[in-house]
């Protein structure tokens, strides 16, 4: 098996936002700044890389019938300890980030990845499938998040990008933008990135 | 490769009670390990909110400890400050539920007569680049206005405050929470 490609994946060719077009909820939700995006990604992938290599772990022991909800309550814990642990050390971000910390549980990549992957492969490869997964949803997620906060709001991370007041186009913040967002980078990717797979 | 545990009702049985409480042992011990880190760090937002909004006023109490609240008004706390027990303002934390996104939780410092000092957001929902604008400069309008003269409400509602462009309900809002801390405060203030 080769394990490069394992964690490579996740970055374009199996982009789990562009590309297998999962979790499609969060990713709307809050992607309005690339800060929010950025946060939400890298909370994600240490949910997921955790989960993927608890999953990898004790697959054998885990009964077929009762894989779900073994991977729910492993994800969910998993998910509560990171809000716990945000909100006690770096409660500026916690703060910013709000609810979508704990709907990370239902964020679907995690659970289909423990359930495709982790749950049959082996440790190493689960958690280089975690990692790649992850930084690709991170990834997606800032660009979406930077692409929507540039337009909506004139600003990259905070950052006035065009003077105080620019003149910008409101609907990329609002919901509608991000489907609208969304949808263009998605049609980008299926025009010249996607041929290779 | 090892073979899968069967699906027999014991193996389920055993495994999810296994996994249950493995989870909640790691939730118990990172809980326990974060509420003193997670309170200290709530209390001192609160502690630097309000002494945000009471800035200017002289006062030698402790505000945080002397909170009440009014009968008659949910939710709403109020922090006196004092000078000699001699009441010179208070923090009152308020809250409207007419956000664009749920509830809008303010912080708005009072002087003594009732004279708004400063208003600050604690907490709010709205949509980030419109209603999020109620966090900026845009609320220094407030700074100064008495509601017992000036009409806390946006132009559109016939009041005196400019709405943020776009955030007519987020400003709603935040007016809506300040009349609201001007209440408690008129009726608990002077006890």
């Amino acid at each position: 098996m080769n394990l490069l490609k394992e964690f490579t994946k996740g970055f374009l060719k199996e982009n789990p936002i562009l590309v297998l077009l999962l979790g499609m909820c969060p990713t709307l939700a809050v992607s309005n700044s690339a800060i929010n995006g950025l946060g939400m990604g890298l909370a994600a992938t240490f949910v997921l890389v955790c989960s993927n290599t608890v999953i990898a772990l004790i697959k054998n022991l885990i009964p077929d019938k009762v894989r779900i909800p073994s991977f729910i309550v492993i994800i969910a814990s998993f998910v509560t300890i990171v809000d716990l642990s945000m909100q006690a050390f770096t409660p500026l971000l916690s703060e910013s980030l709000g609810v979508f910390i704990p709907l990370i549980v239902v964020n679907c990549i995690i659970l289909a990845r423990a359930e495709a992957f982790a749950s049959k492969n082996g440790l190493i490869a689960s958690v280089l499938d975690g990692f790649g997964m992850g930084l690709g949803f991170a990834g997606a997620l800032t660009l979406l998040g930077a692409i929507r906060e540039i337009l909506g709001d004139g600003r990259v991370f905070g950052i006035p990008l065009f003077g105080d007041n620019p003149t910008t186009i409101l609907i990329f913040i609002l919901p509608p933008g991000a489907f609208v967002a969304l949808g263009l980078m998605i049609a980008f990717v299926n025009k010249y990135v996607k041929k290779t797979a | 490769m090892a073979r899968k545990l069967e699906s027999t009702f014991g193996n389920m049985l055993v495994v999810l009670t296994t996994i249950g409480l493995a989870s909640a042992f790691a939730l118990g011990f990172t809980y326990n390990k974060t509420r003193t880190e997670i309170e200290a760090a709530s209390k001192k937002k609160q502690e630097k909110i309000i002494r945000e909004v009471l800035d200017g006023i002289a006062f030698d109490n402790n505000p945080i400890a002397e909170k009440y609240t009014v009968e008659g008004f949910d939710k709403i706390e109020i922090y006196p400050a004092k000078q000699g027990g001699q009441l010179a303002g208070a923090a009152v934390k308020s809250v409207s539920p007419m956000g664009y996104a749920g509830n809008v939780w303010l912080m708005v410092g009072f002087k003594v007569d009732g004279t708004i000092n400063k208003t600050a957001v604690i907490e709010h929902k709205e949509t980030p680049g419109l209603g999020t604008k109620m966090a900026t400069s845009w609320r220094d309008q407030y700074n100064g206005k008495n509601p017992e003269r000036n009409d806390i409400r946006v132009k559109n509602d016939g009041g005196e405050i400019d709405a943020i462009t776009a955030a007519t309900i987020s400003s709603r809002a935040f007016s809506d929470a300040v009349r609201k801390a001007y209440d408690a405060f008129k009726k608990g203030g002077t006890q």
